[in-house]
């Protein structure tokens, strides 16, 4: 058994639960250990029996020792450990075939992480020659490529479809460990249902009572009192009521927590009565709720080895065949501490876990899983050592969550024990100030480190924890004067961390007091990076450039070092590539003699960016070396198989800003860097890239600042006769509301340089729009805001293509279901169109040549355009360019694989001119099926949220799925998205909404035997003669939840043409609490009608007796007819 | 409850008892259990000066003192282990030794104190009562400290105990070094640099014996239990939690110096046990004699660690030799041969049994799956067994700590069939 009790759980449950959430009193810290586990003979003992029956087993695993003369070394030795005899193998799980089930699409609290650990483990089977079949219907992963699984199902990861999926299959062994929640409760289903048995399906790894126990509260708390591991009081309740009477019983505060969710969905801290009413009101629309008692503040520090036995005594006693997480709380001033949880499967924290130490836990998970022993597992990274060992540091690493809450109205912003960050990041430093301020640039570019910031109510700021507090601490330091004790007072952050902060800001006033360029000497500039400044970040404080600082710090011989992430601390040999950049050494870890291509990865998910630009990554390092060159990969996100260090020649785990990318292109003399296909991030820092003499490979960063800036962008447009909406670029509040008042609201106001529609919105009026302009304005004052003029009920198009030296090799036209307004990566989009007319497609493709040559594109883009009717000219519509990127958009994934053409391996090849295919024009090939991309949003994570679509992004993920029409592929992919319920015939579906097209909507739901609600009189009346019953609608959310309950409802229609305007807003109560609620929720008038439509024409094979195979149950081979990706 | 022979003042008569029958035939003076004396210094730490570390014949490296104004020389060692700073500086296998941390930041949780004790009277958070290496190197020390059993900083302790530390220095760089060029003599110099052509020899701590330097200068008793199991230990630099796992499992404890004549009275005790200690086992002629004799004449059983597995691997006539930079970390496995599970082991040494000259009635019970060095030896049919790894831990994993209970339970056993023999007779 080896554990992995890394460094980042030392450093970090202080910083991402200590400095950000660590409450006054009561947020408990958890302290997290990740352990590979054999315990196989414990694990057959308790399949299917009483747990109280297991007892420990010494024995790891069924190893075997047939050699047993040693040679004395010490260190390496050439001649592996594995080909020294000492251990071998018995007899492995007899499996052939194997079922690999995936998360899903990406959503708060099941990530980009079950990508990376998924292909990790696909990986490992098919090392051992094991057919594997993987279902996982989010298009944009890794894992979903014929280059890991023999067969891909693109189908929701629901009981019903893969108990179709298993018939057809026919697999003898599955993998429900590595697909995070979704997985595993599928699994518990599925082996309730009989479905394993009767199939004889083997459940590889952890056994599913195993999974049961750690997920359910009695049978955990039972099975840890059975070995003596403290637990936090709980007790499980399923009534409100309950919930009350129960905290009565085990005394204030408490905290609520969701049986079988994810991420502390549903959970959080209550101090009295009152907050326990409200919190449990919305959390118990879940299945099963327990209260905890939540004990004192736990502590950094521990006893690390008694936490570690603790941890090693549970796992055996539980019989974890595989990988395991388990969360302590700690006392700080005492040995006290609680179990807080166990996740008996691959976990968030173990992406993490695996890129902080090297040690790759999914992949052995999944040996261990096969049968394998830990000594007889070669250590991946030395090779010449075991597996089974536990990783020794030398450096630190810091994780710091990315919270996108500012992209929400009404959210609130208070961090708890519910997860609601969308990503995180993870920096490698040698000090801990190092890592951090690495950290926190990666968290946003746009924070240059450790820097104060204002608050209204600085107190408040330091006292309740926020996605915010970080800064709010350097203020009181730097600014307000506040001593170490007074903030540990208001915060509770332990004084170690405190102190540390003290020494960067002792670095930060050295800086300020000196205030020039001039007076910063080798020590104080070496002493500054040491801390982790960057060029930026001093350039603030002493009035001076980036550049400047840079210029300044390699004229006095300051550069970075580079290192080895290697598992060991040095102490054996490693031939790894897997590195890091530091100043607080003095030598390298490696030469520089590859002159390898660099490819920037994208960064830190958040919405907007997130596992499409890590497939794009992915897609372009492998193509590389395809073609036979060396790839360097730069990325911090540990949620990514980019990061996995296998994927490239050299892996940085570094910053993606233009000093460190800088830094690393001139000591690796790398050949070129690839901007292209991480997203914004890289292609923001382009220009000055190349300008300070880097090579850039594709397009011309001078080209890709010309597209990014509206204003010379339209200009080209105009030269090369391509039609945009038109717009104006902004200057004063005055001139914008001449403009409106010209082209006629509603219009679009957006300023440059935009990220998932950051701070864009429809206008339409003139209040609105000078409120907005001043917000507006605000995000981005360097760079013009530009109003356009929106269209209404206009179709939009995605266009997805590759050239080379300005002309076309690929493109791919997919449209929306939604009309234009609803972002992108929110839309629902099909492809091949659906109800495109051909000359449309091939006017499309005109203006992708127009823009390819034009901007003399090489490499990958993507353009939006409208489709909008043209009153003079009716059958010749209308269409106008709306947006454009010279870069990978997040649609490539999806477009390459509906189409079985990889876009990334094309570009690569445009990119460096090597073996460029020919074009090929991929729409007028015959496609016999549509493949359909969903979005999938978390607005359960987001409470008060308002769940409606706009211009600005709010989904965290896509699924998609391939069907004969857009009928059944629809009604597959919207089925892919998380808790997504059918409401059948019979029940109740409630209609809201000012849209006209309502009426229709409920016509056919009428029909199709539904019962109708309303929430108000007018509406009753709007929709006659479709009989709908007025209902009740309370605004407080427990009388709201028994009106649902009372009347059943098991849908909510609510087709409203804006959003709510405030929290008391009608429409918004009905649409958060239909999501609070977990109540099937349509909010689009043309998904809404699409949806109907696909009810229409699958609801009898769901409702008859025959349990026959839905059509859509196919391999994705099937459907493009390849295994080309 | 730690004694001196003979006390008049014991709690009750079962121990009185116990410590008589175990000490009658002793001829042996009262002493009180004689730690060896500390000088302590009065100066504070010799903060943001230079300080150097030197490795002979290899690359020196700058950084920043943080502990006294002295000037060190020892043998260059490095250890993985992530956490466990107080324990490994007080282990006195690091006798003499310059330890560098690869853990990069040291010193977060202060240091606790010196004079807590359990419930035996045996150092509570110390393995030993003071520092034993002669200086640290970190990549970075943390001058601010926190947590609820410090009462100093690692800086104020190394200042006040006279140990000179270095930090900001390239850690990796070192242990890259040590690993490819073999554990090093080297030096820790304070202040401003020096010329090395004046430099004065490297102090080689391989060429003496350290573990007279370490081991108890008289036999002391420590009552365990009830008084009933007797475990005679040869200290040749004992960890305290060896001590406390052998107490808190029942046994009275009877320590001896390293180069005690054990064989004279080993029958008075149900079993035998040999501690870790520092540096060259070639050196303890002596104690391997006694050991010789010992194997011949008692039939109860013996257990080694560390050391005290490389004095019974040389006297069951085997050899050791030095590793080329040692096992020192918290994270090495050991695979148990017979059984076929690894463990996660603590280790700190740099020799090793080498298993090609063990005799044939002796066989490799354990073996280390990082380089295949042994981890551990048994007689064939004897109860006599010694691991190289750290069963007792502090710092370090507590994985194997039923090789205590094994070992209890065949001193227990052997008690029995003793008394069992004595009635019958």
């Amino acid at each position: 058994m080896a554990l992995l009790t890394q460094y980042v759980c030392r450093a970090l449950p202080g910083i991402g639960k200590g400095l950000f959430r660590g409450h006054g009193g009561q947020g408990a810290v958890a302290l997290k250990g990740m352990f590979m586990s054999t315990t196989a003979a414990a694990s057959r003992a308790i399949r299917g029996r009483q747990l109280t029956q297991i007892r420990g087993n010494r024995l790891n695993g069924r190893t075997r020792l047939i050699h047993s003369s040693a040679r004395v070394c010490n260190g390496h030795d050439a001649a592996a450990y594995i080909q020294s005899g000492h251990v071998k193998s018995v007899q492995r799980e007899n499996v052939k075939k194997v079922l690999v089930v995936g998360s899903g699409g990406l959503s708060i609290g099941q990530a980009g992480e079950f990508d990376y650990s998924g292909a990790q483990a696909i990986k490992a089977l098919r090392e051992s020659n094991v057919h594997t079949i993987l279902v996982n219907p989010n298009i944009a992963t890794i894992q979903s490529s014929h280059d890991l699984a023999d067969e891909i199902y693109f189908l929701p990861v629901t009981p019903e479809y893969l108990t179709h999926l298993i018939e057809r299959e026919r697999p003898d062994g599955v993998l429900l460990t590595f697909g995070g929640q979704t997985a595993l409760n599928v699994g518990i289903a599925l082996d309730d249902m009989g479905v394993f048995a009767r199939n004889n399906v083997k459940v590889l790894g952890t056994p599913i009572s195993t999974l049961k126990a750690s997920e359910d509260r009695d049978l955990f708390s039972r099975a840890l009192n059975e070995i003596n591991i403290p637990i936090a009081e709980s007790v499980a309740v399923s009534s409100v009521d309950d919930a009350l009477a129960s905290a009565e019983k085990i005394g204030y505060p408490v905290i609520v927590r969701s049986a079988f969710s994810l991420g502390g969905l549903g959970s959080g801290f209550a101090n009295d009565k009152a907050e326990l009413q409200a919190l449990a009101t919305k959390s118990l629309s879940l299945t099963l709720k327990s209260l905890s008692r939540s004990r004192s503040r736990a502590g950094r520090r521990s006893k690390y080895h008694m936490l570690r036995s603790a941890a090693i005594k549970i796992i055996r006693h539980l019989g974890v065949v595989g990988e395991c997480n388990v969360q302590y709380a700690l006392n700080p001033n005492s040995l006290e501490y609680r179990v807080i949880e166990v996740n008996a499967r691959l976990s968030r924290s173990s992406a993490l876990a695996s890129k902080a130490t090297g040690y790759p836990l999914a992949y052995t998970a999944a040996k261990i899983a096969l049968g394998h022993t830990l000594p007889e597992l070669p250590n991946a990274v030395t090779k010449t050592t075991t597996a089974n060992f536990e990783p020794s540091l030398d450096y630190i690493v810091t994780k710091i969550p990315r919270w996108d809450l500012a992209k929400f109205q009404y959210v609130n912003r208070e961090i708890g024990s519910s997860m609601k960050s969308v990503g995180e990041v993870m920096a490698v430093g040698r000090t801990f100030e190092e890592s951090l301020q690495k950290a926190l640039r990666q968290v946003d570019p746009s924070f240059k480190g450790f820097m104060p910031m204002p608050f209204r109510d600085l107190d408040k700021a330091l006292t309740v924890p926020t996605d915010r507090r970080f800064f709010a601490v350097a203020e009181a330091m730097l600014n307000q004067g506040y001593s170490i004790d007074k903030i540990h007072e208001l915060t509770k952050i332990d004084k170690w961390f405190l102190g540390k902060l003290s020494n960067l800001a002792a670095v930060y006033n050295e800086l300020r007091e000196i205030g020039s360029l001039y007076g910063l000497n080798r020590d104080v500039l070496l002493r500054a990076k040491k801390h982790g400044y960057s060029d930026a970040q001093i350039a603030e404080l002493v009035g001076s450039t980036e550049l400047e600082v840079r210029a300044r710090r390699k004229r006095l011989d300051i550069h970075p070092w580079v290192k080895k992430i290697d598992t060991l601390a040095a102490e054996f040999p490693a031939h790894t590539n897997y590195l890091y950049t530091s100043y607080n050494a003095s030598t390298h870890d490696i030469d520089f003699n590859e002159h390898g291509t660099i490819v920037l990865g994208s960064g830190v998910y958040r919405i907007g960016s997130s596992v499409e630009f890590d497939w794009c990554g992915v897609s372009c390092a492998r193509g590389l070396r395809r073609v036979g060159m060396k790839t360097i990969m730069i990325n911090y996100n540990p949620e990514t198989v980019s990061t996995d260090f296998d994927e490239c020649e050299r892996l940085y785990f570094d910053e993606l800003s233009y000093e460190r990318v800088m830094d690393i292109y001139e000591l690796e003399t790398a050949s070129g860097i690839v901007v292209s296909v991480g997203g914004q991030l890289p292609q923001n820092i382009a220009l000055k890239l190349q300008e300070t003499g880097a090579k850039v490979l594709g397009t011309d960063p001078r080209m890709i600042d010309n597209a990014e800036d509206r204003h010379k962008f339209s200009q080209m447009l105009d030269k090369i006769g391509v039609d945009q909406p038109a717009w104006k670029e902004l200057t004063s509040v005055e001139e914008a509301r001449t403009f409106a008042n010209t082209v006629g609201y509603p219009v679009l106001v957006r300023p440059s340089y935009v990220l998932s529609g950051a701070a864009m919105s429809v206008i339409r009026d003139e209040s609105s729009l000078k409120n907005k302009l001043e917000n507006a304005a605000a995000v981005s004052p360097d760079h013009p805001v530009v109003i356009t003029k929106f269209i209404e009920g206009a179709r939009e198009i995605d266009v997805d293509a590759v050239a080379s030296k300005g002309q076309l090799l690929v493109h791919a036209v997919s449209e929306h279901v939604e009309n234009a307004g609803v972002h992108s990566g929110d839309a629902t989009i099909a492809l091949p169109p659906y109800s495109l007319s051909a000359s449309v497609k091939d006017r499309c493709k005109e203006i992708a040549e127009k823009v390819a040559s034009a901007f003399q594109i090489t490499g990958p883009y993507n353009m939006q355009i409208i489709e909008a009717v043209n009153p003079e000219k009716p059958d010749v519509p209308d269409l106008k360019v709306i947006e454009c990127n010279l870069r990978a958009s997040r649609s490539f994934p999806f477009v390459s694989k509906a189409l079985g053409v990889n876009f990334i391996d094309v570009a690569t090849r445009a990119l460096v001119g090597k073996d460029v295919p020919a074009p090929r024009d991929l729409m007028k090939e015959k496609h016999d099926y549509v493949c359909v991309k969903v979005p999938q949003f978390s607005w359960t994570r987001l409470a008060g949220a308002d769940p409606f679509l706009g211009v600005e992004m709010s989904s965290t993920g896509e699924v998609a799925c391939f069907g004969k029409d857009v009928k059944e592929a629809y009604w597959a992919a919207i089925q892919s998205t998380q808790n997504f319920k059918v409401p059948l015939p019979g029940h109740g579906v409630l209609l809201g909404g000012d849209r006209k097209e309502l009426a229709d909507v409920a016509a056919k739901l009428h029909e199709l035997g539904y019962k109708l609600y309303v929430a108000e009189k007018a509406l009753h009346k709007k929709l006659a003669p479709v009989p709908v019953t007025v209902i009740d609608f309370p605004k407080e959310k427990r009388a709201l939840r028994a009106v649902f309950e009372k009347n059943d409802i098991q849908a909510v229609f609510n087709l409203a043409s804006g959003r709510g305007k405030s929290t008391e807003d009608q429409d918004y109560i009905m649409r958060r609490n239909a999501v609070d609620f977990n109540v099937t929720l349509f909010n689009d008038v043309r998904c809404a009608e699409l949806f109907v439509e696909c009810l229409k024409e699958k609801l009898p094979l769901v409702l008859s007796e025959e349990k026959t195979m839905p059509n859509e149950v196919k391999r994705w081979s099937d459907w493009i007819g390849s295994h080309a990706l | 409850m730690l004694r001196s022979f003979f006390s008049k003042n014991c709690a009750g008569r079962a121990l009185w008892s116990a410590e008589k029958r175990a000490f009658s035939s002793l001829s042996i003076k009262n002493h009180e259990r004689v730690l060896p004396k500390r000088t302590f210094f009065k100066e504070p730490p010799a903060l943001n000066e230079i300080a150097t570390l030197t490795i002979r014949n290899g690359p020196i490296f700058h950084g920043t003192s943080f502990g006294a104004n002295r000037n060190v020389s020892g043998e260059a060692v490095f250890t993985t282990s992530p956490v466990g700073y107080v324990e490994s500086m007080t282990d006195p296998s690091y006798k003499q030794q310059i330890l560098v941390f690869t853990q990069p930041l040291i010193g977060n949780y202060g240091v606790p104190s010196s004079e807590a004790r359990d419930e035996n009277g045996l150092l509570r958070f110390f393995e030993s009562p003071g520092i034993q290496c002669a200086g640290v190197v970190v990549s970075d020390v943390a001058l601010q400290y926190s947590h609820w059993t410090a009462v100093e900083s690692l800086s104020q302790w190394c200042a006040r105990e006279g140990i000179a530390a270095v930090s900001g220095v390239d850690t990796r760089a070192i242990v890259t070094y040590l690993r490819e060029q073999g554990s090093s003599l080297a030096k820790i110099n304070i202040g401003e640099e020096y010329d090395a052509d004046e430099d004065e020899a490297f102090t080689d701590p391989g060429a003496v014996n350290l573990v007279s330097q370490v081991s108890t200068r008289e036999p002391f008793f420590v009552s365990g239990g009830d008084g009933s199991l007797n475990i005679a230990v040869i200290d040749c630099g004992v960890k305290e939690n060896i001590l406390r796992s052998l107490v808190s499992r029942g046994a009275s404890i009877t320590v001896f110096p390293f180069d005690y004549p054990i064989q004279q009275v080993a029958s008075n005790f149900d079993g035998i046990f040999l501690t870790n200690g520092p540096g060259d086992p070639t050196h303890l002629t002596k104690s391997v004699a006694n050991l010789r004799e010992l194997i011949a004449s008692y039939n109860g059983p013996i257990m080694g660690i560390c050391m005290g597995h490389q004095l019974l691997a040389l006297a069951s006539g085997a050899k050791t030799i030095k590793l080329k930079y040692g096992n020192r970390g918290h994270n090495i496995p050991a695979l148990d041969i017979a059984s076929g599970s690894c463990h996660i082991t603590s280790q700190n040494h740099g020799y090793a049994v080498d298993v090609a000259t063990l005799p044939k009635d002796w066989k490799a019970t354990w073996i280390n799956l990082n380089d295949q060095s042994n981890e551990g030896i048994a007689h064939v049919s004897r109860p006599i067994s010694s691991v190289q790894f750290h069963p007792e831990a502090r710092g370090g994993p507590m994985d194997t700590y039923y090789l205590f209970d094994d070992y209890i339970a065949k001193a227990k056993e052997f008690s029995k069939a003793r008394a069992a023999a004595t009635a019958s007779a």
